[in-house]
């Protein structure tokens, strides 16, 4: 059997790019924009959420049998908020900086809609090992959302690349001005609704 | 007093707290198809907010920020690091207890507010209100202000999204743009009038 036919395979994968918890499942999408100004805190966000998702989709799955029903969504939140203190700290104490700038939205990875909705459908129900995939396979689909975002908003709102500048100063001195729109919120909003409509466009065909 | 009118304008207007800030997207695309429930919602929110804000400042002043054991005797200990966990746990046992008391004591209120309040305990403004609320050092009044101001803009945010989405019902959008692609434009229009309003300073 072709490794792109087995079932671990598929739960991987889908997530990434045809039901991506953002553009297909619209989920998450409150820190989505507040981090992609730039895409350094754009990648850093990422990481911190595909570790989380992927922590917290594992051990919920190997909890599934003795979280009782009725208390479920108290269970999952302290094990979210766990992980998510733990995070926290580790950016706190190695990225410093970053973290800074991340500020409020580390904490509310605990409220992201993601996390808890992979928890909800699919950890409760499913052996570990596929949860985990299915965990990173959303963290990465995620990820790749707010990358593009965030390319895209520094590249136009500020001419940067990772840091680096890379519309030459000829370029300005004819005239070019980097387009501050991007930089603000309602670039964000329409920068993430004209990508939606790129990938709704391109998967159709 | 000044200061809590600037903070007012400011959390209703420029750093309105789902355009601004981008806090509470989800029930914000979810509940906006109606008029009804997005008033509703909204009120809901506004609520909670202003309960829940001032009471985790409370929480986070004489429990978890360093130093703020001294009253019982531990000057040392700092739990600031608590903050997101124990938050979340206020803001569900405030959603929980809330839905309990309006029902026996209010029921119009909880036939208009009833089915929202448990989405509200995962809606990410309350729980960004509160951080908020600790990352800019406010005091217990300017918290409160803060809460309920942040709850209004809320509010007329979801109300005017709910607005243009009715019209919209007869706008020829582009396939593939439709639904979750032009209700992101339009925040983002929304995003830049309200940004209009800064600038104006007291």
């Amino acid at each position: 059997m072709k490794v792109t036919k087995t079932k671990a395979f598929r739960i991987f994968f889908t997530p990434i790019w045809e039901s991506n918890p953002i553009s297909g499942q619209i989920l998450g999408i409150c820190s989505a924009l507040a981090v992609t100004v730039q895409l350094k805190t754009a990648i850093v966000m990422s990481l911190a959420l595909t570790f989380v998702l992927a922590c917290s989709n594992l051990l919920i799955s190997l909890m599934r049998k003795l979280i009782p029903r009725n208390i479920r969504i108290i269970v999952e939140l302290t094990v979210i908020a766990t992980l998510v203190i733990f995070a926290d700290q580790v950016l706190k104490a190695f990225l410093y900086d970053i973290s800074k700038q991340l500020s409020i939205f580390v904490g509310l990875i605990i409220t992201n809609c993601i996390i808890l909705g992979r928890a909800e459908t699919y950890a409760l129900g499913n052996p570990p090992f596929h949860s985990l995939l299915d965990g990173i396979g959303n963290g990465l689909g995620y990820s790749q959302i707010l990358i593009t975002v965030g390319v895209l908003r520094e590249f136009l709102g500020a001419g940067k690349f990772f840091g680096f500048q890379v519309i030459p100063d000829a370029f300005y001195a004819a005239g070019y001005e980097n387009m501050g729109l991007m930089v603000l919120a309602p670039g964000a909003f329409i920068a993430i609704g004209l990508i939606v409509w790129l990938q709704k466009t391109v998967s159709k065909e | 007093m000044e200061n809590l009118v600037s903070i007012f304008l400011d959390s209703v207007f420029v750093g309105n707290i789902l355009l601004a800030y981008f806090l509470g997207m989800c029930s914000f695309l979810a509940i906006s198809r109606k008029m009804e429930t997005a008033i509703g919602l909204g009120l809901a929110v506004t609520f909670v907010l202003s309960i829940t804000t001032p009471l985790n400042w409370l929480v986070y002043h004489y429990l978890l920020a360093p130093g703020a054991l001294a009253w019982a005797g531990f000057p040392g200990i700092d739990l600031s690091f608590l903050k997101f966990i124990i938050f979340i746990a206020v803001i569900a046992a405030i959603v929980q207890a809330l839905e309990m008391v309006i029902d026996r004591y209010l029921p119009p209120l909880y036939m208009a507010l009833g089915v929202f309040l448990p989405l509200i305990a995962v809606n990410c403004a309350i729980l960004g209100a509160s951080l908020f609320m600790v990352e800019r050092n406010y005091n217990f009044i300017e918290s409160v202000v803060y809460g309920a101001s942040s709850g209004f803009g809320w509010m007329l945010a979801i109300i005017t999204m709910a607005g243009i989405r009715k019209k919209l019902r007869y706008a020829d959008v582009p396939k593939g743009l439709e639904n979750f692609g032009i209700s992101m434009i339009i925040t983002g229009l929304m995003a830049m009038a309200f940004m209009l309003f800064s600038g104006i300073t007291l």
